[in-house]
């Protein structure tokens, strides 16, 4: 039953992909100007100043930038989301904090497959809604098995979880401490910040995809075309290293709402859990709930063995 | 003044040509054509139009780039006898085998190039007005081996044919030294590559010690391979006689790599199937299926089948001297590296993902067509070197005052 819909899902997905991009054939064979105004989901004419194309283009890295330099980046960026959604986007670079290093715990005996934190996480961090970027995703298992080739991937929305005989696994990004997806970025356009999040400058970032070859977790998406962002599911509060809308050709992923943890809220997954599955903190604070819950559970990390020190724990009542 | 005239000459040479070698550089032509309109599409959609995915976010076109950078460093193979052991048969045709290296290497920079989601912002990794991330990324380290591999196969052979052109005497040991540094450096364009693979701990199929000399092995079978077969067609044509004993040089060398390339994938063979476990499941897929997906299971069978035939073919002494029966062979070679090191070395890696999804790949229209405008460029330019080199190689054309 469970393949079934498996399949059919993975069908549906694939021919949403092929009429894309038999659309996208014939219009670049009728004409090529004809393109950029027929895409979906975009505004027929994005007016930028030919300053701001110059500007964007030259942009330098964004740890090599100046203050004044990050400044007109920003400002930069705002017109452009202006421009292309019509919609004010606030673009914020709040540094990481002193004293702060961001670790997650998950309770996989509290998670029970709703993935309420996939959705929040999509409506909070302007991903891409056609085709549709996730940056968690929850595997489906036989219980009494943590055999990821037999887990279930695709189990359907309307299924009703948590099914008697399975568990469930949400995997995101792991913020390794030792992040094997830094190093083999051949232009250091992704970074670890001093509170362990690992960013990534969109406005760098050359598309060759080594560090989604690198990463253990398979945490990396790639926008593959253009995003598709629907001006009212946009989140106009944004950090450059974070949730601003992204562009064609660039990679992504889990940047544990940084826009939001930096000012002291919780991620959108773990605001969202509807089990309380999900523990975020300051591993640096003694008092806080996640050293508590290192400290007193029995907790596991997925592919230690790789020695990548993920600061992402797995834990079981 | 000398070398306007060079280059003028070189290039009033490629004007010359009877049909065949104009309808040779048409359907090149046409072949890149197509293949730009097609790119233009993918600059303007995005990557979108090629059957990758997130699964598998590497597919043809880095397969072509790992195949052509051992085309590259096969030149190695008659640069050592030539510029090393003074082998008279090596030199008359060594400056072919180069020509091949520059070709090939353009491909290569061409294939990662397709490849990239953002080519406007190339320059990040230049170095000084980019920000590279050396030496830390196996990427900025293939990009600098194979332009510095690029430039002195183009400088070496130019030298020579400079000075043979201008009737002069070269600096006998500033081409040594130049012959021996692509002889490492040949090396290392094709041991980066393995790395840029095996360095991926997450990846048990690609991280494997093996890669780097299996890697090389293949190379040096199928890159002399093509070099017999592109000979084959020069001394058709009638510009340039290739002698019996360089064909027979390079055919025990396809034979011997050939050898010790099978024998490697036996090793890994043995490895990944004895005690078969987590690591063993991209093994699986390709060669057996995994949990009912088994795109690459024909592909990589049709790649063993293709290199034990040419093996058998080499191995004999009669087939490996005819003529016909050592075209077939390395044809299936070539044919079979290519399909090893590609389909079968790059696809499989990705397939499970590191969290257990098995999402297949398979090339399509929109990748064929943009490699195949690739594979034009390289022939054109493999094509005009060769065009040019020929006539001022047997001394007919020459600087005149």
């Amino acid at each position: 039953m469970n393949k079934d819909t498996t399949l059919k899902e993975k069908k549906a997905g694939v021919s949403r992909r092929k009429a894309l991009k038999a659309f996208g054939l014939g219009a670049t064979v009728a004409a090529g100007a004809a393109v950029a105004s027929a895409t979906p989901g975009k505004p027929s004419k994005v007016d930028i100043s030919f300053d701001d194309q110059m500007g964007n283009y030259f942009q330098d890295h964004y740890k090599k930038m100046t203050k004044e330099e990050i400044k007109e980046a920003l400002a930069r960026l705002e017109r452009r989301y202006k421009a292309t959604y019509d919609v004010d986007i606030k673009v914020d670079n709040m540094p990481a904090q002193p004293g702060v290093l961001f670790g997650y715990a998950l309770n996989i005996s509290k998670c029970k497959g709703y993935r309420e934190c996939v959705k929040a996480c999509t409506e909070t961090n302007n991903q891409s809604r056609d085709p549709e970027i996730q940056f968690i995703r929850v595997l489906e298992m036989d219980k009494g098995s943590m055999n990821m080739e037999e887990a279930n991937h695709y189990f359907s929305d309307d299924e009703t979880v948590p099914k008697p005989d399975k568990w469930y696994l949400p995997i995101q990004c792991h913020q390794c401490e030792n992040p094997p997806c830094v190093k083999a970025c051949p232009v250091e356009a992704t970074w670890k910040e001093p509170d362990g999040i690992t960013v990534i400058d969109y406005n760098w970032c050359i598309g060759c995809r080594m560090c989604m070859n690198a990463c253990p977790y398979w945490a990396r998406r790639f926008n593959w075309k253009a995003p598709s962002l629907p001006k009212e599911d946009i989140n106009p509060v944004t950090h450059y290293l974070a949730n601003r809308p992204r562009e064609k050709g660039v990679v992504e992923k889990c940047f544990f709402c940084l826009q939001k943890t930096r000012k002291g809220e919780m991620p959108a997954c773990q605001e969202a859990c509807p089990t309380g599955a999900r523990v975020f903190g300051n591993l640096l604070d003694p008092n806080s709930e996640i050293r508590y819950v290192l400290e007193h559970k029995n907790i596991f990390r997925l592919k230690e063995d790789l020695q990548t020190e993920p600061k992402f724990w797995y834990y079981s009542d | 003044m000398g070398i306007i005239h060079f280059f003028t000459a070189c290039f009033k040479e490629l004007l010359k040509g009877g049909a065949a070698y104009w309808i040779w550089v048409t359907s090149l032509m046409l072949l890149v054509i197509q293949g730009v309109v097609t790119y233009a599409g993918q600059l303007q959609e995005g990557l979108i139009k090629t059957g990758m995915s997130d699964q598998v976010s590497w597919g043809i076109y880095v397969a072509n780039f790992t195949f052509l950078v051992g085309m590259a460093a096969a030149a190695v193979m008659l640069v050592i006898p030539a510029y090393i052991f003074h082998n008279k048969d090596a030199k008359r045709v060594v400056i072919l085998a180069e020509g091949l290296a520059v070709a090939a290497s353009l491909m290569c920079m061409l294939f990662v190039t397709v490849d990239m989601g953002r080519p406007d912002r190339l320059w990040h990794l230049m170095p000084i007005v980019g920000h590279i991330n050396f030496p830390y990324s196996l990427l900025t380290w293939d990009v600098l081996v194979l332009n510095g591999y690029l430039i002195l196969n183009l400088l070496i052979p130019m030298y020579l044919l400079y000075n043979k052109y201008m009737g002069k005497e070269g600096n006998y040991k500033l081409v040594l030294t130049g012959a021996v540094l692509s002889m490492f450096w040949a090396i290392s364009i094709h041991t980066v590559t393995a790395f840029l693979f095996s360095s991926n701990t997450a990846r048990p199929f690609w991280s494997s010690a093996l890669h780097a000399p299996k890697f090389l092995a293949s190379a040096f079978a199928a890159g002399p391979a093509f070099i017999i077969l592109s000979f084959k067609v020069i001394d058709m044509s009638g510009a340039f006689k290739i002698g019996k004993k360089t064909i027979n040089l390079l055919a025990i060398i396809v034979t011997v790599a050939l050898q010790i390339n099978l024998l490697m994938t036996g090793a890994e063979f043995f490895a990944e199937f004895y005690s078969e476990g987590a690591h063993s499941a991209s093994a699986r897929y390709l060669f057996f299926g995994l949990n009912g997906a088994d795109k690459l299971v024909p592909w990589i069978y049709s790649a063993i089948a293709m290199s034990l035939i040419a093996l058998v073919l080499l191995m004999i002494r009669q087939t490996r001297e005819h003529p016909i029966t050592l075209s077939i062979a390395c044809v299936l070679v070539v044919i079979g590296v290519w399909i090893e090191k590609g389909m079968g070395f790059v696809i499989p890696g990705f397939i499970p993902t590191p969290i257990g999804e098995i999402f297949e790949y398979t090339p399509n229209m929109h990748e064929v067509q943009v490699s195949l405008g690739i594979w034009g460029i390289g022939l054109l330019v493999f094509t005009a070197l060769v065009k040019a080199a020929i006539p001022i190689q047997n001394g007919v054309l020459t600087h005149s005052k």
